[in-house]
């Protein structure tokens, strides 16, 4: 069986036409395989959903119970036939339940990294390489510029600027999912212990990653109420980026704009955002990972979506590996 | 490197003054000597390197790396000291090191021409990306980090506990690193002493009067004096030592050696030098484009000095012999002052005269007409005020006249730097001229302000939709009589040019309005700049 006829890009996402399943489908389907919970991957309204136990999890706290008709644990390393064709889930490394997808049939295995990274995070499992004669990888850091720093030099520069501006509050833009708590992990990782307040935005996902046995320590949501009004000074506020643009954000004392994103690698992206104190932190694959990430797995062919496609299928060319674009529509490829 | 680099970024993006200051005297203060000196010398535009071409930084690149994907790439970030600080992959044996600034800057000044290739791959190589990052910045000879000097002297004022009067005052007798400075701030020696008494002390400059701000201000309280066309100077003669200064402090002394012959002054004066004729000598003072002969040279030849003879019109008295005349008042200095040039030389220097107003309407009316082509505004000044350096607001202002207006049709278009790398903002436009087959366009100048953001949004549509063909970086718009877009470009002034095709220069060009009500048949014509050349505005 050719790859193209097992796994094909179709107008609701990437379809499995002998399981008759799609993976990550950015429009309801009858059955969907999804590989982790941003929201750009993970929708609401599908029929039978198939994902791992926390990104199921996930899933329900962001979108209710009534999120899909009827829900399947998958469990990482087990073979599930659907249909004849073989599927497993492995760890992706991107966020808290997140998975590749190996899809199998006719002796030809596909594997879909869904996003991914090659980092540890305290708050998720490591990405697991495994064989396949297609791999399909996610682009978003696809270009020679993106060489992520460590992430804990970034956590150590944000308390740098504390000690340096003590008067002021540190408001740190994050995504929701992964992100946020990935930040506070390493910043507890660090020995910073006193409270870190956050937007609404993030209580029930960092509930949740506590309950799963991450310790993100003395977390608190960040309201005004009482006769005091704390302006936060000389404290750590986290919230989602959006929250930068609302009046939410007007209560702080002399707000240090810091965002933790991949993106803030390039100056010109942060001072666009007027970001003061840009942390490159990602939860995506940098360029040396993404290309190592391919000659470790030594696929026969790759297919590139949601990024920078162009120039990772340049590099792969550049080796001598076939590689082509998926052109799948509805990732959001700013997904940091 | 590492802090340097870290600096220059946290610099870059904080907008708060205050903010930018503490992080300039924390930095000064826990950075070694001469790091921190040569940090101080980068931000503060005193830094002399053989500065390396983007080219040869590209080039090196590439050495290494795949066209395509460096295409990719710098298309993606728009700053190539980024791309490249951002892309370079040095080979697998090296680790990174934090390079002190202090060697880095002195192994690029020892590094012969030939050498400099190979000594700019190696930083790159051993720098870590932020460090690379600064060192482009640095040999490429272009921060744009939004701090000026006398920011990064007000952070020096700050870490010592001084007064910024002091730095300035000691400012232009020193040199990078500034070992002696950093040392007398962190109390450990003397005030440095200034090898030569003749160095330059820091010009007063005026703020521009702005909506409102003269309500409420007295006219008695203001003396008015001509603002003259030419370049401000100071001109010292302290101990026999001649010196003459550019306002920012270079020195012009072997441009104009007449100037220097004829200084048999004892102090420090602050004035214009123009050339052609003095008014102690009843004869005209020449145009700026005549002054332009003379400036940029190194030395001069015997026609340049007589054609162009240089005088300084004097504004204002800083040493009087030894005596520091700075803390005196306007009137006081100004009387001191015309004694001074009384016994000068009268082909080279005379006195800017006063300008008698009782009332600011009055004044507005001399300074829309006045009475020379060498005059380019009203200077007002606080009779009792000292003289200060740098710029304050409310001691001295400066009344422009209002500036020569033109319509022309946008021609071409290039994106801009930093924060509007993103956008198409640099602007060449053109008029029309009598050319074979018919009226044709001719640029006659390039402006990449005076735009609102809102109208920047504008003309970026207009230059994507409306690209007829590319250069390099440059794109060409549709510019045709029914077809095109016209903007009103205001200038300062027009030289006559023979480096442009039009054989026009404009001084100081902005847009200053979009026109889309107007069609390009209707904008201006070059006979019309013609006429205003050597016109005050």
């Amino acid at each position: 069986m050719k790859p193209e006829s097992l796994l094909y890009p179709a107008p609701k996402g990437l379809y499995c036409e002998k399981g008759n399943f799609y993976i990550d489908p950015v429009q309801p389907v009858e059955r969907a395989l999804i590989t982790h919970g941003h929201s750009d991957h993970a929708r609401a309204g599908h029929g039978r959903v198939l994902a791992t136990r926390e990104t199921l999890d996930i899933m329900r706290i962001r979108y209710g119970d009534s999120f899909c008709g009827e829900s399947d644990v998958a469990q990482l390393g087990e073979t599930i036939a659907i249909d004849g064709v073989r599927v497993c889930f492995h760890p992706a490394g991107h966020v808290l339940g997140s998975a590749q997808i190996s899809v199998e049939a006719g002796g030809r295995r596909i594997v879909v990294s869904g996003d991914y990274k090659r980092r540890p995070d305290p708050t998720c499992r490591a990405f697991e390489p495994v064989r396949c004669d297609v791999f399909i990888t996610e682009a978003t850091f696809g270009l020679p510029v993106f060489h992520h720093p460590d992430d804990r030099a970034e956590t150590a520069r944000l308390l740098a600027s504390l000690k340096q501006f003590p008067e002021r509050a540190h408001v740190v833009g994050a995504y929701a999912l992964g992100k946020a708590q990935r930040v506070i992990a390493l910043l507890r990782q660090q020995g910073y212990d006193e409270p870190i307040h956050i937007h609404g935005a993030l209580a029930k996902l960092c509930e949740y990653y506590q309950t799963e046995g991450i310790d993100l320590g003395d977390i608190r949501p960040a309201t005004l109420a009482g006769d005091r009004r704390p302006d936060f000074a000389g404290g750590i506020v986290i919230g989602p980026p959006s929250a930068f643009a609302d009046r939410w954000a007007r209560r702080f004392a002399e707000p240090v704009a810091v965002f933790a994103s991949g993106w803030m690698l390039i100056r010109q992206r942060a001072k666009q955002r007027g970001v003061e104190l840009p942390l490159v932190i990602s939860d995506h694959c940098d360029w040396a990972e993404l290309t190592g990430t391919i000659r470790e797995i030594a696929p026969a062919e790759v297919w590139v979506t949601h990024g920078r496609e162009e120039a990772l299928v340049r590099w792969c060319e550049l080796q001598g590996i076939p590689a082509r674009p998926l052109h799948l529509v509805g990732y959001d490829d700013e997904g940091e | 490197m590492k802090a340097f680099a870290e600096l220059l970024g946290r610099l870059v993006l904080t907008p708060q003054r205050n903010a930018k200051i503490r992080l300039l005297a924390d930095y000064f203060r826990s950075a070694p000597d001469p790091s921190r000196g040569y940090a101080l010398a980068a931000i503060a535009g005193t830094l002399s390197l053989n500065t390396v071409k983007p080219a040869l930084i590209r080039d090196l690149l590439l050495e290494r790396m795949d066209d395509v994907l460096f295409h990719y790439s710098y298309d993606y970030v728009g700053d190539l000291a980024e791309t490249v600080s951002l892309a370079w992959e040095p080979p697998a044996d090296v680790v990174p090191e934090d390079i002190p600034l202090g060697e880095v800057v002195e192994r690029l000044q020892r590094a012969g021409r030939s050498e400099v290739r190979s000594l700019v791959r190696d930083m790159l190589d051993r720098l870590d990306t932020a460090g690379r990052f600064a060192f482009l910045k640095l040999v490429t000879g272009g921060l744009r980090i939004g701090v000026s000097a006398r920011l990064a002297k007000q952070a020096l004022a700050d870490l010592g506990g001084k007064d910024i009067g002091e730095i300035e005052t000691l400012w232009h007798g020193l040199s990078p690193p500034y070992v002696p400075l950093f040392l007398w701030l962190s109390g450990e020696a003397e005030m440095p002493l200034l090898s030569t008494p003749a160095v330059f002390h820091s010009v007063m400059l005026a703020t521009p009067i702005g909506e409102g701000d003269l309500d409420g201000l007295d006219p008695a309280d203001f003396a008015a004096e001509w603002k003259w066309d030419g370049i401000r100077v100071q001109l010292a003669n302290i101990g026999g030592v001649r010196r003459l200064y550019s306002r920012s402090g270079d020195e012009i002394s072997g441009a104009f050696p007449e100037i220097i012959e004829a200084a048999d002054i004892a102090g420090v004066i602050d004035g214009e030098l123009l050339v052609g004729g003095t008014m102690r000598t009843n004869r005209a003072t020449a145009t700026f484009g005549d002054l332009q002969q003379r400036l940029n040279r190194k030395t001069v030849n015997r026609k340049l000095l007589e054609d162009y003879p240089a005088f300084i019109r004097g504004y204002d008295i800083l040493f009087s012999g030894e005596r520091d005349m700075r803390p005196e008042p306007f009137q006081v200095r100004r009387q001191a002052l015309a004694a001074l040039i009384e016994t000068a030389s009268p082909q080279h220097f005379d006195l800017s005269p006063l300008v008698p107003f009782s009332t600011w309407e009055e004044l507005d009316r001399l300074r829309s007409d006045p009475p020379d082509p060498v005059i380019e505004g009203i200077m007002l000044k606080r009779l009792d005020s000292p003289y200060l350096s740098g710029r304050m607001k409310g001691p001295w202002f400066k009344w422009k006249r209002a500036p020569f207006n033109i319509d022309a049709v946008l021609m071409y278009a290039q994106r801009g730097h930093g924060k509007r790398s993103s956008y198409y903002s640099d602007f060449t436009f053109g008029v029309w001229t009598e050319a074979e087959g018919g009226a044709a366009l001719v640029p006659v100048g390039k402006a990449y302000f005076g735009f609102t953001d809102a109208e920047l949004e504008v003309l970026d549509r207009y230059v994507r939709d409306n690209t007829v063909e590319r250069f390099g970086p440059v794109r060409a718009v549709r510019a045709e009589p029914e077809a095109g877009f016209v903007v009103e470009v205001a200038f300062e002034g027009l030289n006559r040019s023979t480096r442009h095709k039009s054989g026009v220069a404009m001084r100081f060009p902005r847009i200053a309005r979009l026109r889309p009500d107007k069609l390009p048949r209707e904008a201006d014509r070059l006979e019309t700049l013609q006429a205003m050349i050597g016109m005050k505005g």
